[in-house]
């Protein structure tokens, strides 16, 4: 079925009688070509990917619980490509433009709004550091604006430009950047491959990798056995458990991220702003509610929640950049799993095993990265190469020291 | 979340700062192969359940602390002094521990 003005139309007309599910309830078969294991945003990005670009479409989608109830169902939803090194600079920019013809492309409205991202610097040598990233956004062909004080006063007037402890130097402006309604990426992802003949199958657990002679034979799971010529892992937040079923040890350490959102207050923040000194970051939803973060918690959890000094930390934080949401009251908080990489960068690659990809170590960027991440590991899964713009996103970067550290912080997962 | 330092007894865990896994007590020796350099700065056995790793004192005794841990339910086991561990057994070796100076400290998540 296809979404139209129109077709909402002629539904109010009649008793809204017309609508049907979006996706087919399969059971699984017993084979597949390729078998996703995951079904979150990338995982069903890169099914969609598989039948649209490549026309693979003897694939299933196995996903635990239910279609994007992970990390693409509980994130802030903030979609840029302000990155800096080159191997993240392709891919991000390629994923945005993916993001910015979504909608027509999957027929789906994903709410994706380009409010402009701004980036707060606080230092001479930060605004260093930022006029050099700009440059390097701009190069890569993307956009970014370099605001003075006033610049960003004209923009978002009501921060507290003098606080004493980071005074407002100016901020990098990324116009293109925003967010996206995160549920709706994945349902719209899930009903393009469903169309696409792709059998999206939930409640149905990974629980064993058969693999023969170093090659990839299938998948057991809760439902049955599932023979498969290809296998791909895209579990960012159980990484490490589904790659130990096939003997691997990767490398990632999972850590708790906290965010928060307030309730609905009429339209006050209309961009996204990042104050990455004081760890803090906040946009505002199209419902009204405060959507805010920080950092980590820091220490390895799987716990998806979270402990208090943080929920402090990102409170106080909160007030020193914009002390007028002092009055509005936090409606709920949580605390997602994330896939965390000794460089801050992702994994999008085939593994030891013939027939079985990896694709894992998101951090907690990983929601921009949907539509790229489906796109390249689909590319990989059909042609056995990786894409150009992920060529760098490699499993043994590690080893051979090609490092992709964007931040500098070194090689400790939890300082991304 | 509460930690119980052998020396100081049960702080506030914004006390402590953590490190990462207990596998950084296993440097490998200056004639390593490459190999085990990145199994020991990067390859983790990351298990969601119990776990070891390392905390660091900052702002009380300054002690190394391994802490014997739930990483899904934020439950503490175990916090014994770095200082004290005999070898360098790697995590899930079932070589006999020795037992911290007093008693094992418990924490609460």
């Amino acid at each position: 079925m296809r979404y139209s003005g129109l077709k909402i139309l002629t539904e109010g007309l009649f008793g809204n009688r017309g609508w049907k599910p979006v996706w087919r309830e399969p059971d699984p078969k017993a084979e597949y070509d390729v078998v996703i294991i995951g079904g979150g945003g990338h995982g069903l990005s890169t099914a969609y990917y598989l039948a649209k670009n490549h026309g693979i479409t003897n694939v299933a989608v196995l996903e635990k619980g239910y279609l994007g109830g992970g990390n693409v169902g509980r994130n802030t939803t903030i979609v840029r490509a302000n990155y800096f090194l080159p191997g993240n600079q392709e891919f991000y920019s390629h994923s945005l433009k993916l993001w910015e013809k979504l909608e027509g492309e999957l027929n789906y409205n994903v709410m994706h709004s380009q409010r402009g991202l701004i980036n707060l610097f606080h230092s001479d040598g930060q605004r260093d550091a930022f006029a050099r990233r700009g440059n390097a956004m701009i190069n890569q062909g993307d956009d970014a604006i370099l605001l003075d004080r006033e610049g960003v006063r004209r923009l978002l007037p009501y921060l507290d430009f003098d606080q004493t402890r980071f005074p407002i130097y100016g901020g990098l402006h990324h116009p293109r950047g925003g967010s996206a309604r995160h549920d709706a990426v994945a349902w719209g992802y899930a009903r393009g491959a469903d169309q696409r003949g792709i059998d999206l199958i939930q409640n149905c657990e990974v629980t064993g990798i058969d693999i023969e002679n170093g090659k990839v034979r299938g998948v057991r799971t809760t439902r049955g056995a599932i023979r498969a010529k290809k296998v791909a892992i895209v579990v960012a937040g159980r990484s490490s458990q589904v790659a130990a079923m096939a003997g691997m040890r990767l490398p990632i350490e999972s850590h708790v991220l906290q965010a928060f959102v307030t309730e609905g207050l009429k339209p006050v923040i209309d961009h996204v702003i990042s104050f990455g000194m004081g760890h803090f970051y906040i946009s505002q939803s199209d419902k009204g509610g405060l959507v805010f973060g920080g950092d980590l918690d820091f220490y390895a959890s799987y716990a998806a929640r979270g402990n208090l000094p943080m929920v402090e930390h990102v409170m106080e934080a909160g007030m020193t950049l914009m002390p007028m949401i002092g009055k509005a009251k936090v409606l709920r908080s949580w605390g997602g799993i994330m896939d965390m990489s000794p460089d801050g960068s992702p994994i999008i690659d085939r593994t030891p095993t013939e027939g079985l990809y990896l694709n894992c170590g998101w951090n907690y960027g990983g929601f921009k990265a949907v539509p790229a991440s489906g796109w390249c590991l689909a590319h990989l899964i059909a042609t056995g190469e990786s894409h150009e713009v992920a060529r760098r996103f490699r499993l043994n970067r590690f080893a051979t020291g090609h490092l992709l550290d964007e931040e500098g912080t070194g090689s400790q997962h939890n300082l991304h | 979340m509460r930690i119980t330092c052998p020396l100081c007894g049960t702080r506030d865990r914004r006390e402590f700062t953590y490190y990462g896994a207990r596998d950084y007590l296993n440097r490998p020796g200056a004639e390593a192969a490459p190999e085990a350099w990145d199994d020991y700065l990067h390859l983790r056995d990351n298990p969601a359940g119990r776990t070891e790793d390392l905390w660091y004192h900052e702002q009380g005794c300054a002690a190394w602390l391994c802490i014997e841990r739930d990483t899904v339910t934020h439950e503490i086991f175990a916090v014994r002094l770095v200082a004290d561990q005999s070898g360098t057994s790697k995590t899930g070796a079932k070589k006999p521990r020795r037992k911290p100076a007093g008693k094992a400290a418990e924490g609460q998540a």
